[in-house]
């Protein structure tokens, strides 16, 4: 039995958090969160030079051909420092996208771009309020050419090229296309409960699109790269959660009520053991999806649900009882707090919420042999 | 990142399973036999072939086993038809870990290779009506009379006391200085006169534990296992082997017999399983079942590499015994009135599997660490949150405040 990470990926790890700490503390969150601006654009250069967004794209194509097993773990890192960049979108799904469905040409023109950072890509299937399925689709693709509309896409204001689920006759009703940012597409800057993050609605208005895989196919390919992404969307919301344990641990030790710390008092205790126990259960799940997603095993998508299950509500309990646990502090713009009650809720949903996964949790049940 | 056994882990399982295949009792050879001889009959051999205790020292019939090959090993005996040797869990997991560290070398010699063959069954008198998660609380009394200690007092909780032969005993002999430096560490010989054992009746309708009564039960000094006032720390070697023991938690309802269930019955006209809100709860469930499997996989992890496994195995009962009440209550509500009806013969599917477990799982949660106590082993030994300030530090136990329970 050698459920663990490698002494090497440990040691990218530590690195990671190295670089982290010194380059995304929490005043490059706030400035994000405060300014014009729409990323951290110096923060996304800096792991791009350290060669996050190439882990897993192959050496061809300049990328580190690295594992997932590498991938997650700069996931939670990432998580952990809350960090306001559009790693999600560009890494899990753009790349993604392109690697599972790409063509050669295709690969051949967008990855070393994506690898290096260069060219930052975004997805785009929800048209609106609800849960997103092929039959609604309104955005339509004719003569290569797009039209129609999408809702809230994360970092769509800052891509280059965007992957666009639109209306196919055949098929299952979907395909993909892969759009490049340019003439007939329009970005509207949305105000989110998160302002760190980006988000626009995007209208396409005869963009040039070229199909992403098989025509008529397009709904089975995204819900397959949703079960892959999950899985890293999973451990960034692991690294979130864990952040919000060590600070309501620190922030209960030293703070100190009727003449000892609030630590003490089994109402605060409980909670942050609540805290562990949801972040380890999270964890361990995490770890499976991380090995399923690596080893392309037929448990992918029960893993990748229970995974991202696991680390929404291990997530959302830390982040809003660390507020608690701050009390009115924790309350305050000032403090740090908000920033991961905000993420955690973007993030919850950015692929399908918690309902959408506990479904198809059970759906994917159905195809294994418990 | 693999599930894969090492090298060694492969010879070790193959020697085990042919080992094990090989000499798995038959029925023929068990005829006749009640629980208890079964599970005699079975430890022997195992002891005989040097296939019980494993990790104990072979002078004591074990093989010098890894943590790992222990494990592997219970995999193995899980897939043989075998009987259940449950009963030596308190003496081989609990007492011989606790003699090994304070026993002499005559003690050991007369002890170990006994609990090993399964010939000794021993209990643990550690709680008292007065003293639960507070076990320091307890009162029962040890006074010295020559070379012996004169017992009297009340123990509960104590399994499996009326089949037991010997019995791991913790005791207060000096009530004049503060709690926790007033006890004291022995063994003694549940037949010894003046020891009478009632049954308990739980809830759930089975007796698994009882109550053990000392009027002037005699024990000679020679029993007692590290000093005179050194019996908490003796106490915590037992304890840490306890948890260790109990750890897996969660048996009764799973995630694979409630979802069979919602199959089958009905809500809102439709088959349950396709009402969102079951699926819900099930999908709750399943992360946390499998959460507490992975979690297993990464402790056996440390395992194999031979190092000490991390904290995150203290939340195994925790989770898992809590787990498992929603469950067995979901289920009854599934099946509306009928899931009130207890009784396995006439439950041919579930064998009254939800009815049994929702009895049987509010002693789970409070057995070897209640829910509460669990939080803050949590708290205090893994987060490193500070302890509650306490009324009974510093002072003698005489004077340390009780109340109407005591």
């Amino acid at each position: 039995m050698n459920f663990e990470f490698s002494d090497e990926q440990n040691l990218l790890r530590d690195q990671a958090r190295g670089y982290l700490t010194d380059n995304c503390p929490p005043a490059v969150v706030r400035r994000v969160l405060e300014g014009d601006e729409l990323y951290a654009e110096d923060l996304w250069k800096g792991i791009a030079e350290m060669g996050w967004t190439a882990t897993v794209i192959p050496e061809e194509y300049g990328g580190l051909g690295l594992s997932y097993l590498e991938l997650v773990v700069i996931a939670e890192e990432l998580g952990r420092a809350c960090a306001p960049v559009p790693f999600g979108s560009s890494v899990y799904l753009a790349t993604e996208a392109i690697l599972a469905a790409g063509s050669d040409a295709q690969k051949e023109e967008w990855l070393p771009k994506l690898a290096a950072g260069e060219a930052i890509g975004a997805f785009a299937y929800s048209e609106g309020g609800g849960q997103a399925s092929a039959a609604s689709l309104s955005t339509t693709v004719s003569g290569g050419k797009i039209s129609g509309s999408k809702a809230v896409v994360a970092d769509a204001e800052i891509s280059q090229l965007m992957i666009v689920a639109a209306k196919a006759d055949s098929g299952d009703g979907c395909s993909l296309y892969l759009v490049p940012v340019g003439d007939g597409v329009s970005c509207n800057h949305v105000n989110t409960l998160d302002p760190a993050t980006n988000h626009a609605d995007v209208t396409f208005d005869g963009a040039a699109a070229e199909l992403l895989g098989a025509e008529g196919q397009g709904w089975g390919l995204l819900e397959k790269l949703l079960d892959r992404a999950a899985v890293l969307y999973a451990w960034e919301q692991l690294g979130g959660a864990e952040s919000c344990l060590e600070m309501a641990k620190e922030y209960a030790m030293g703070r100190y009520a009727f003449g000892r710390p609030i630590a003490s008092y089994q109402a605060i205790k409980h909670k942050l053991a609540d805290m562990y126990v949801k972040n380890t259960l999270a964890r361990s799940n995490a770890y499976y999806g991380a090995w399923a997603l690596n080893t392309d095993s037929d448990d992918l998508a029960l893993a990748a649900a229970t995974a991202r299950v696991g680390s929404t509500q291990a997530y959302y309990y830390a982040s809003k009882e660390n507020i608690q646990t701050h009390g009115g502090m924790g309350y305050t713009w000032e403090f740090d707090c908000q920033f991961y009650y905000r993420r955690s809720k973007v993030l919850a949903v950015a692929i399908g919420s918690e309902s959408v996964w506990q479904d198809k949790l059970i759906t994917a049940s159905d195809q294994v042999a418990a | 990142m693999d599930f894969e056994d090492t090298a060694e882990e492969t010879a070790f399982r193959e020697e085990a399973r042919a080992w094990l295949e090989a000499n798995a009792p038959t029925e023929d050879e068990l005829a006749g036999m009640d629980g208890m001889a079964r599970a005699k009959f079975w430890q022997k051999r195992k002891a005989d072939a040097g296939w019980a205790c494993i990790r104990w020292p072979e002078e004591y019939g074990g093989r010098g086993a890894t943590a790992i090959e222990q494990v592997i090993l219970g995999q193995e005996e899980s897939k043989v038809d075998t009987p259940d040797t449950g009963v030596f869990g308190i003496g081989q997991g609990m007492a011989a870990p606790t003699l090994m560290a304070y026993a002499n070398d005559e003690d050991l010699k007369r002890f170990i290779p006994r609990l090993a063959s399964g010939e000794d069954i021993w209990c643990q008198l550690f709680s008292e009506p007065a003293g639960g998660s507070d076990l320091a609380a307890l009162r029962t009394k040890a006074e010295r009379d020559g070379d012996d200690w004169i017992i009297n007092g009340q123990k509960i909780w104590t399994s499996g006391a009326h089949y037991s032969d010997w019995g791991i005993l913790v005791v207060r002999t000096d009530p004049n200085v503060p709690k926790h430096k007033g006890l004291t560490y022995f063994f003694l010989d549940m037949k010894s006169p003046g020891i009478e054992i009632k049954p308990i009746k739980q809830i759930s309708g089975d007796a698994n534990f009882n109550e053990v009564y000392f009027t002037d039960v005699r024990v000679p000094d020679s029993q007692r296992l590290g000093e005179i006032g050194q019996g908490w720390q003796v106490s915590l070697t037992t304890l840490m082997n306890e948890r260790a023991s109990i750890g897996g938690g969660g048996s009764g309802a799973r995630f694979k017999t409630v979802k069979q269930l919602a199959e089958t019955v009905e809500l809102n006209g439709r088959p349950a399983i396709e009402d969102a809100g079951v699926r819900a709860k099930l999908a709750d469930w399943y992360v946390q079942e499998a959460g507490l499997k992975h979690t297993i996989s990464r402790t056996l992890s440390a395992l194999s590499r031979g190092a000490t496994p991390g904290p995150e195995n203290s939340i195994g009962k925790l989770v898992g015994a809590k787990k498992s009440q929603d469950m067995a209550s979901f289920a009854i509500d599934l099946l509306q009135q009928q899931g009130i009806v207890r009784d396995r013969e006439q439950d041919e599917a579930f064998e009254a599997l939800f009815q049994d477990t929702y009895m049987s799982v509010p002693g789970f949660r409070i057995a070897g660490g209640t829910d509460e106590i669990m939080a803050n082993i949590i708290a205090e030994r893994v987060l490193g949150l500070p302890q509650e300030p306490r009324m009974d530090k510093g002072i003698p136990f005489t004077e340390v405040p009780t109340g109407s329970g005591a």
